[in-house]
């Protein structure tokens, strides 16, 4: 068992021909993931190592049954590549794309409101469920099977987190980067039910960081419904208050979204908070008692 | 990117958002060609720079006197103002806006921005014209009014009479209700079509002649949406940004200058701010956070080291760098490439991890340059507090 993706999820790559899309693309068909298809306009025909390019993520639906759709497609037109995903009937869309403005997230995020489709990212480095499918940019090689689930805003740190998890010994079994943008498709509270229901899963990893009350809304939800153990670090308790700290999402504004906060109302919840992003590995063996 | 008041009240203007008459001026020649120009009873000039507080610290003046106010640009051109807002060292004004005053009935405050929770933009409005809103907020929730906007349709009438409604506008003046809604409709296409993080007015007021007039204005515009607009980027004041982070963005490096003394340089916005965060633990502060990115090179790890080592402050370097799709390797041969051409004469620790570290960290070892390598983020952030001394 696993969340959101597996090794029968099959995959469509869009902007499948661009530098990063073919890098990524081969990345994560080498990894063992069911890239099936890719999509960029006007290129249906051509190859990128053996993965069929179509010219619209309805044609790549079709012929391939994919279900679930990455997107390396640059800024100005990642929204009509979200809208277009959707409309063509994929049930997972995993947005890597930095730099979307936010009053186009706030268009598509309506857009998809209501319907049976689930939206991570964007500025994510996206999903892995470690050693059947990478959906993304993480590195696979540091990832090991194992026990913990990783949720997180951030792309690097997360690396830091499973490279410390995969050292002990204590694996992973999904990792889901839900990104650095205010405005974004998956928040903490919808990817923790899910944990807290996969059978696999003994401990949850959670790393947040300063900006927006995602937080805040995690430790509400935890204290209500989750039983298994959730380890967290927020990044940025020496953040500046009204500088945006490199995510476009992280920053603390009218004095709201500081790590502190942050950190109070997850202690409250019941949730081990680490202060020391070096320990967060030793939290999670800790908790489970090994 | 944040704009002055005068470039946010020439966007309200185009918008159909009413503004008082007004003009940015440079010199005392130019307040007093724009004053008989103006030919009003009573002449507002305000000190324009990107911080609130202005009023309070002596930048804005009011006068009756047609022939004052070419001493008042004179006096203010050229001021440093220390406000709440611009830390101790102040901000040098550089420009005024030179405005007509007006008569003021009530104080009200207004506000757009996007609701991180539900992604839908929200009015935020307030009968506490005039106050700091996150003081009304705190102390007074109960007289903050939110309007959700439902971005699928846009501002619906109902949405401005829910607000004005709110406000109480019905009792205070009846005749401004249909001038005040047409004004929210006008500021949400503002909000939306310009790609605004915020669009603030505070206060706006209504005048004894019953009109609606944006007395203040503040605007902020989403970074990701200003490719969209090309007058907007004209906006941008240079003078308003501190230099060092003008530079980093011309190297598409991002960096936001802080006040410790330990230079840091990571890739990945979360482990920059959790590295600023372990130097903090380890009894030290952060000079500065900065993200080289994704795709590190000799090239941005060079433009890194020089806009650290630009910063007075910097007493010591601490590279963490986790390698994923960027090998370590690379970042070593940069790391060493680049101290060559930057004279390095502060204390460095290099921390390596992931992809290739290993080799990333023998390279670095056999260089012959003066440096620290680790493996471990704790163990890292130990040996650069160690090297440069402890916080005061």
């Amino acid at each position: 068992m696993s969340i959101l993706v597996n090794k029968n999820t099959r995959v469509v790559v869009q902007g499948i021909t661009g530098k990063e899309g073919s890098f990524h693309a081969t990345q994560c068909k080498a990894y063992g993931t069911k890239v099936v298809a890719g999509v960029t306009p006007g290129k249906a025909g051509q190859e990128v190592e053996g993965i069929p390019v179509f010219n619209t993520v309805r044609d790549a639906v079709k012929k391939e049954q994919c279900d679930t759709s990455l997107i390396f497609v640059p800024p100005p037109f990642c929204a009509d590549a979200i809208l277009e995903a959707a409309d063509a009937g994929v049930k997972l869309i995993i947005c890597i794309t930095e730099g979307i403005p936010v009053n186009d997230m706030v268009r598509v995020k309506r857009a998809l409101s209501g319907r049976d489709v689930r939206l991570i990212g964007p500025n994510c480095p996206g999903v892995i469920t470690v050693d059947e499918a990478k959906i993304g940019i993480m590195p696979g090689f540091i990832h090991k099977k194992g026990v913990v689930g990783v949720v997180s805003r951030s792309g690097t740190l997360t690396y830091e987190a499973v490279h410390q998890l995969s050292t002990l010994g204590l694996g992973e079994t999904t990792c889901v980067g839900i990104g650095g943008d205010p405005v974004n498709g998956t928040g903490f509270v919808d990817v923790l039910p899910l944990f807290e229901k996969d059978p696999e899963t003994q401990a949850i990893v959670m790393i947040g960081e300063i900006g927006g009350d995602a937080e805040e809304k995690a430790a509400e939800f935890i204290k209500k419904h989750v039983k298994k153990p959730v380890i967290s670090f927020i990044a940025g308790i020496t953040a500046p208050p009204g500088r945006r700290m490199g995510h476009a999402g992280a920053i603390i504004s009218g004095g709201k979204g500081t790590a502190t906060e942050k950190m109070k109302a997850l202690e409250t919840a019941g949730v081990t908070v680490v202060k020391n992003p070096a320990e967060i590995g030793n939290a999670v063996k800790k908790a489970l008692g090994r | 990117m944040n704009v002055h008041e005068f470039q946010a009240k020439q966007l309200f203007a185009q918008f159909g958002v009413p503004v008082p008459r007004g003009k940015e001026i440079t010199s005392p020649e130019a307040a007093t060609a724009w004053a008989n120009e103006l030919n009003t009873p009573v002449f507002v000039v305000k000190a324009q720079i990107h911080a609130g507080g202005r009023g309070k610290a002596g930048g804005v003046k009011i006068t009756k006197d047609k022939s004052a106010v070419a001493g008042f640009a004179r006096e203010l051109i050229g001021k440093t103002l220390v406000t709440h807002q611009t830390g101790p060292k102040g901000r040098t004004v550089h420009r005024l806006l030179m405005e007509e005053g007006a008569n003021i009935a009530k104080e009200l405050y207004l506000s757009i921005l996007v609701d991180r929770d539900t992604g839908w933009p929200i009015f935020i409005a307030s009968t506490e014209g005039g106050m700091e809103i996150e003081e009304v907020a705190a102390h007074t929730p109960e007289k903050i009014i939110k309007e959700p906007i439902d971005p699928a349709v846009g501002f619906q009438g109902y949405n401005g009479r829910n607000i004005a409604f709110a406000l109480g506008l019905q009792n205070l003046e009846p005749a401004v209700m249909g001038p005040f809604t047409k004004m929210l409709g006008n500021l949400y296409r503002l909000f939306m079509e310009k790609n605004c993080a915020l669009v603030e007015i505070n206060p706006l007021i209504i005048t004894k002649e019953k009109t609606v007039v944006a007395l203040d204005g503040k605007v902020s515009f989403d970074d990701n949406g200003l490719f969209k607009h090309e007058d907007v980027q004209k906006m941008r004041d240079l003078n308003e940004e501190e230099p060092l982070e003008i530079e980093a963005t011309a190297n598409n490096l991002n960096y936001v200058k802080l006040d410790g003394n330990i230079g840091c340089m990571v890739n990945g916005a979360g482990l920059a701010m959790a590295t600023m965060d372990v130097i903090k633990l380890a009894g030290s502060e952060p000079a500065n956070f900065l993200d080289v990115g994704g795709g590190a090179t000799k090239e941005t790890v060079a433009a890194g080291f020089r806009i650290l080592l630009k910063d007075p402050n910097v007493k010591g370097i601490f590279i963490n760098i986790f390698g994923g799709i960027v090998r370590c390797e690379r970042i070593a041969h940069g790391v060493i490439e680049a101290a060559k051409e930057v004279k390095i004469n502060v204390p460095l620790v290099v921390r390596l991890q992931g992809t290739n570290a290993e080799e990333g960290r023998k390279l670095l070892a056999d260089s012959g340059l003066k440096l620290e390598v680790a493996n471990d983020l704790w163990e890292a952030a130990q040996k650069i507090v160690r090297l440069t001394g402890k916080a005061a």
